[in-house]
């Protein structure tokens, strides 16, 4: 059985960060990951970042993963297992893990501490059809645009006005295909205005209190109904509208991949503002078991600035419970929750805000 | 939403099938699941759960956050059982 001090399992923006924050601790760090190259959703992000300086804004996601990665590589103290999906955690501690494309390795790990940065997956859409070709999901689109240079279609339908939807519709936009409309089910547009202006001065319109009823076709999507809905979500009848589109594109929001913190035994509570189901954490996003913290989606949809910063706390604070030293560690601490408070001190934080209040535990004794 | 709408992926479990379950009094996710299949597949009900739930809530008339859910237990993906036993060969 391999044994380490701190397991990781996601190697997207929350992990690589926690790595890093807690490798200069000199503590043995395990990252495990299932993709074939790590950075998770960033590594499919082409557009800048918004938000500060110290945030990386102005900078592509694309490029904060070979940041990452770069730093990630100047520690011999972080071993990594990619290609590698853990499928489970059991009550000695143990995790299993399955390796490679075949599943065929099997390996137990004992680490002393675990960080769960799984992240989340898509939602899905209830509409007539919704098992044709032709329907996917933004993160599908992003991973075939973005990553292998394929376009999905020639007339998309998007469905999701948050920043996902605004940003997905305008790298379509840029890969010259046709975004015939996007809808949002909210009575208003839920991404930042400077996207979806951008979206409309293309002619792209915004039809919000919109959703998609049906789609048709023989072999994929040939048409998509759209119809407008009331305030309690339901259909108008006579709203309807025709859209003639090849690819229906599903940004509706995402769900944290909590299994891992629900078979451990973590405290979870649905919290509909944080996407879903998640475990309650402290400020140094430990979990309500001492061994297990976690960091970025998984403790709530956010963005990926906000997922770097609670995974240095939660690298960080990890380390230090196992007694590895960090210089000016107090302070350290201290300006990261500053920058994460800096972060979510917009407009749009603030349902994040009201969902963090009711997932927060109270450490018995402030350190 | 109409019946023949698919709200297990894997499964291929459409809203008909999970309607009339509901209609025969099984109420809870995990009674749903058994009888059903739905969220038993590949993905292991990250697609259709909140769905499902959802549409509990609205049947039962409660809230999702007082319905249970299902255990978790390992493993979260399917793995062969040659992995398992630890033989690579096959």
């Amino acid at each position: 059985m391999k044994k380490t001090n701190l397991a990781i399992i996601g190697g997207g923006p929350a992990g690589l960060s926690a790595a890093i924050c807690a490798a200069s601790s000199g503590a043995k760090i395990t990252l495990i990951d299932d993709s074939l190259e790590l950075g998770g959703q960033l590594i499919k992000q082409t557009h800048k970042f918004f938000g500060s300086k110290k945030q990386f804004a102005g900078i592509r996601g694309i490029e904060i993963a070979k940041n990452l990665l770069q730093e990630i590589k100047k520690y011999k103290n972080i071993e990594l297992i990619g290609n590698a999906t853990v499928t489970g955690y059991y009550e000695d501690g143990i995790l299993t893990i399955v390796q490679g494309s075949n599943g065929d390795i099997f390996i137990k790990l004992l680490p002393d501490r675990i960080i769960v940065a799984t992240g989340a997956s898509e939602n899905m859409l209830t509409f007539v059809n919704n098992d044709l070709p032709g329907v996917y999901g933004a993160g599908a689109v992003q991973t075939l645009m973005n990553l292998y240079g394929v376009v999905p279609g020639n007339n998309v339908l998007m469905v999701g006005a948050g920043n996902i939807g605004l940003i997905v519709s305008y790298q379509l936009l840029q890969a010259g295909i046709k975004v015939e409309a996007i809808v949002e089910a909210l009575p208003r547009i839920g991404g930042y205005l400077v996207h979806a202006s951008k979206i409309r001065r293309l002619g792209v319109p915004i039809y919000t209190s919109h959703s998609l009823k049906e789609v048709y076709g023989n072999d994929g999507v040939e048409k998509a109904v759209i119809s407008e809905i009331n305030k309690d979500f339901e259909f108008i009848p006579g709203t309807e509208k025709e859209l003639k589109v090849d690819t229906v594109c599903l940004a509706v929001g995402l769900s944290p991949l909590s299994d891992l913190l629900w078979q451990a035994g973590c405290q979870m509570k649905y919290i509909a503002e944080l996407g879903g189901y998640v475990a309650l954490r402290d400020d140094h996003m430990k979990s309500s078991l001492d061994n297990i913290y976690i960091a970025g989606d998984v403790a709530g949809i956010e963005e990926a600035s906000s997922a770097m910063l609670e995974g240095k706390i939660a690298g960080l604070n990890a380390a230090v419970s196992l007694g590895y030293r960090v210089d000016n560690f107090l302070e350290l601490n201290r300006n990261l929750r500053k920058e994460l408070e800096e972060l979510r001190a917009n407009p749009l934080s603030e349902k994040v805000k009201i969902g963090l209040e009711k997932a927060l535990l109270k450490r018995e004794v402030d350190q | 939403m109409k019946d023949d709408t698919i709200i297990c992926r894997c499964e291929d479990v459409t809203w008909g099938e999970i309607r009339q379950a509901l209609e025969k009094g099984y109420t809870s996710l995990d009674e749903i699941k058994r009888i059903t299949r739905a969220g038993m597949g590949r993905c292991q009900g990250n697609t259709c759960h909140q769905i499902i739930l959802r549409e509990i809530a609205k049947f039962c008339n409660k809230k999702i956050e007082e319905l249970s859910i299902s255990t978790f237990r390992p493993p979260t993906k399917p793995i062969k059982l040659g992995t398992l036993a630890g033989d690579n060969d096959d």
